[in-house]
């Protein structure tokens, strides 16, 4: 890919990103307060749907529990700005919970670099944990699945039942400001909204670099036949591994900047729900497209804000109805009918983002 | 192929119009659970008082709110047949928050920030107070919470209509270890208001001469109590002081009755199954346990006479009032009531006439107090009947001033929050 020409497909493919790049920083001239706090949180959904697009889409890993390390990250960082709201003290659902001291995990997360090195960190190690006894042992499809969803019923649990020391159902809210900033100032969340647009950019960067680098085709490779690419000679467990690393460390940052512009995190957000509703966004976009991860997530999540504005009792269907049109008729998602377009004509040569035309 | 295309081409421009749609819906589709009280933004903005009606209608606790939001909107559509508030008619603004906390946060943020909403009625859980009240403190609105809770709160920017613990837990208990003996069993889901409860229960039994015997939590939908019940056998209880939310209580009230206790036995005290529950849960397991409540529908005042009526004929006869429901129904007027009074809608003025009112609510005579803006309510026990409806053991009296601190109870010490 890297050696790819200046094909005028290639030149417009930049000029969109460029666009794109622009509309994204610019957005806050336009947008009222409150619409650049829905996309700022929906920016954050997108790197989310880019982690998993790239275990998903790229390397055939489904991963129904990315919410737990989208929800590491989120806890890790909301552990900061709930100490910082209280000044060090135990903050307030420790009281009601019969704690008086601060429990010796909380302290290191009053510092800032701890609580964001440890919102990619735990994600991670859990990650490569999980990956190391599941991968290697070749555990794979549907019962890896499984897998990651009984992680979640854990993860949930365990943080509902601790009440004392993770807010239980009601989850981490009530903060007050980010190293000094109030996070209530329009300032303080148009910087923040930036950081979150920059911090996309870069991981959609990543990601392509990734999935474009030898790295990226030996995970194709393992997608479409692993035992072929193991008796070549290489292990998939290793670049498994890795990758699932990789993803879940994107959902933590993902998490810590959702916990900014939400102001809440709470084990609804870990839950089975919300980690099938993530690959449901790739599902949508199209899974094994990048741009069409991060673009199903926003236009989904969009939908679903505008829907249940709109008619409060019915906006289930409708959402139900959209997924069921995009998954029956459109099984590339989103960005599989743009990129059918848009190439229908050079149908033969290889394609932008690995997207395989469907045979005719 | 080109077919097959343009097949497709034409699926997105559906699904798309189908998002227009979804957008461009606000105006002309009446969106509430009740046809004619809804016309949500016929009228424009300025011929009305626009407020915002935040509860869960999908997801879990839709069974439970959808009932509070119909409360909310009889009370409006009242208010409104009389004339409105300051001459002007109150526009309901109804949004789901979906079971989902961070979804209420978002809601609430759009309410006030978007639709600029004069007040918000809003909430069932918790949890979704807990999610909504940073998003009221830091844009200045005004939030009516109409549930009972587990107390230590007291936001600048919320009424409490519900409950706190002074007005429900604490004097139940001391009615229990007065009437029904000193041994308690503490069972409920395993979330903040169970473990809050329970804490402050403990606390109580200790100063006031009772013994905790057993204390179990079960995560939320749980439905298998025969491993608690048995304990609860061997533990022989006086009381189970019951905690439990939602669909558990069918599975424990039934398998309890399966397992050969009625409430002869042990004497069971629920502080979250009302009127609606026992019809979800089935009146001949339910016969003869109490519960501990504000109002039931079989409260004796002459308000509370009409109210039942006309929300029966409004939402049919089957339909029965409950404690959520007719604080709900009460938040409204009082917000209107101090509107009226201030002669504006800012929400400070508003917060300031709101200072000792007084209405007379179905439940009887409430007052909101201007410290804590919780409302003074009357505490009552209530023993279900044979017919789904509770007969009142006891009642406080008089209405019980609330103290959500628990500062007039030296045993709380421990509990108040350390800052």
């Amino acid at each position: 890919m890297l050696q790819q020409k200046w094909t005028p497909q290639r030149i417009w493919l930049l000029v969109g990103y460029a666009a794109a790049a622009a509309a994204l920083f610019s957005a806050p001239m336009f947008a009222s307060d409150f619409r650049l706090n829905l996309l700022a949180k929906f920016l954050a959904f997108a790197i989310v749907a880019l982690g998993l697009d790239l275990i998903w889409g790229y390397t055939g890993i489904l991963s129904l529990g990315h919410g737990i390390f989208f929800g590491l990250g989120a806890y890790a960082m909301a552990m900061y700005l709930k100490l910082e709201a209280s000044g060090g003290m135990p903050p307030d659902f420790m009281g009601w919970s019969g704690l008086k001291e601060l429990p010796y995990f909380w302290k290191p997360f009053e510092n800032f670099g701890f609580a964001v090195a440890m919102g990619i960190l735990i994600p991670s190690v859990l990650a490569l944990v999980l990956g190391y006894v599941t991968f290697r042992n070749r555990i794979k499809g549907v019962y890896f699945t499984i897998l990651t969803q009984a992680l979640v019923i854990i993860t949930t649990t365990l943080l509902v039942g601790q009440q004392a020391f993770t807010g239980g159902t009601n989850g981490i809210t009530g903060y007050s400001t980010i190293l000094g900033a109030s996070l209530g100032s329009a300032d303080t969340k148009r910087v923040l909204y930036w950081i979150t647009a920059a911090v996309l950019i870069a991981v959609f960067i990543l990601c392509r670099y990734i999935v474009g680098s030898r790295f990226g085709k030996v995970l194709r490779a393992i997608r479409d036949g692993e035992n072929r690419v193991r008796f070549i000679g290489y292990n998939p467990a290793i670049y498994q591994m890795v990758i699932f690393t990789i993803s879940a460390a994107i959902a933590g940052i993902a998490g810590m900047l959702f916990v900014l512009h939400v102001g809440i995190i709470s084990p609804s957000m870990l839950g089975i729900v919300p980690s099938i509703e993530m690959v449901l966004w790739v599902a949508i976009g199209g899974r094994g497209t990048l741009i069409g991860a991060a673009l199903g997530a926003i236009a989904m999540n969009w939908a679903k804000s505008e829907f249940s504005t709109a008619y409060p009792e019915g906006w289930l269907f409708f959402m139900g109805g959209l997924f069921v049109i995009v998954v029956v008729f459109m099984p590339k998602g989103i960005a599989g009918l743009i990129g059918q377009i848009k190439f229908r004509k050079k149908r033969k040569e290889e394609d932008h983002e690995g997207i395989r035309n469907p045979a005719v | 192929m080109k077919k097959r295309l343009f097949y497709q081409l034409g699926l997105l421009l559906v699904a798309f119009a189908l998002v227009l749609a979804g957008c461009g819906g606000n105006n002309n589709e009446p969106a509430s659970t009740n046809g004619e009280a809804s016309k949500v933004t016929d009228a424009p903005a300025e011929d009305g008082i626009k407020v915002g009606i935040l509860h869960s209608q999908s997801g879990t606790m839709a069974i439970s709110e959808v009932s509070v939001i119909d409360a909310e909107m009889m009370a409006i559509d009242e208010i409104n047949a009389a004339g409105g508030v300051l001459g002007k008619k109150i526009i309901p603004v109804l949004e789901d928050g979906a079971s989902d906390w961070p979804t209420f946060a978002e809601k609430a943020r759009k309410l006030i920030s978007e639709d600029k909403v004069a007040t918000v009625f809003g909430g069932w859980t918790s949890a979704s107070r807990k999610a909504m009240k940073p998003v009221f403190e830091e844009l200045n609105g005004l939030l009516w919470y109409p549930v009972q809770y587990e107390g230590l709160e007291a936001s600048p920017n919320i009424f409490y209509t519900g409950a706190t613990t002074n007005q429900q837990i604490v004097p139940s208990v001391t009615w229990l270890l007065e009437n029904r003996g000193k041994k308690f069993y503490l069972l409920g889901s395993d979330y903040v208001f169970p473990r809050t409860a329970n804490l402050i229960i403990k606390e109580q039994l200790k100063a006031e001469g009772g013994e905790l015997v057993g204390e179990e939590y079960t995560p939320l939908g749980h439905t298998d109590y025969a491993t608690i019940i048995s304990k609860i056998k061997e533990a022989k209880p006086d009381v189970v002081y019951n905690t439990l939310n939602g669909d558990s209580n069918v599975a424990f009230f039934k398998q309890l009755k399966d397992a050969g206790i009625t409430s002869k036995d042990i004497t069971t005290l629920s502080v979250s199954v009302a009127e609606e529950e026992i019809r979800g849960i089935g009146v001949d397991v339910l016969e003869g346990h109490l519960a501990a409540w504000n109002y039931y529908q079989t409260t004796d005042t002459p308000t509370n006479k009409t109210f039942v009526e006309n929300y029966k004929k409004k939402y049919g006869d089957e339909r029965v009032t409950a404690d959520p429901i007719e604080a709900g129904y009460t938040a409204v007027y009082l917000w209107a009531a101090a509107v009226e009074k201030a002669g504006s809608t800012d929400v400070a003025k508003v917060k300031e006439a709101a200072k000792d009112l007084e209405w007379d609510a179905p439940e009887g005579k409430v007052k909101i107090d201007g410290e804590t803006q919780h409302i003074y309510k009357t505490v009552r026990i209530g023993e279900v009947q044979s017919d789904g409806q509770f007969k009142e053991l006891w009642n406080s009296g008089e209405a019980v001033k609330p103290d959500p601190y628990l500062k007039g109870y030296d045993w709380a010490a421990s509990i108040q929050p350390t800052e």
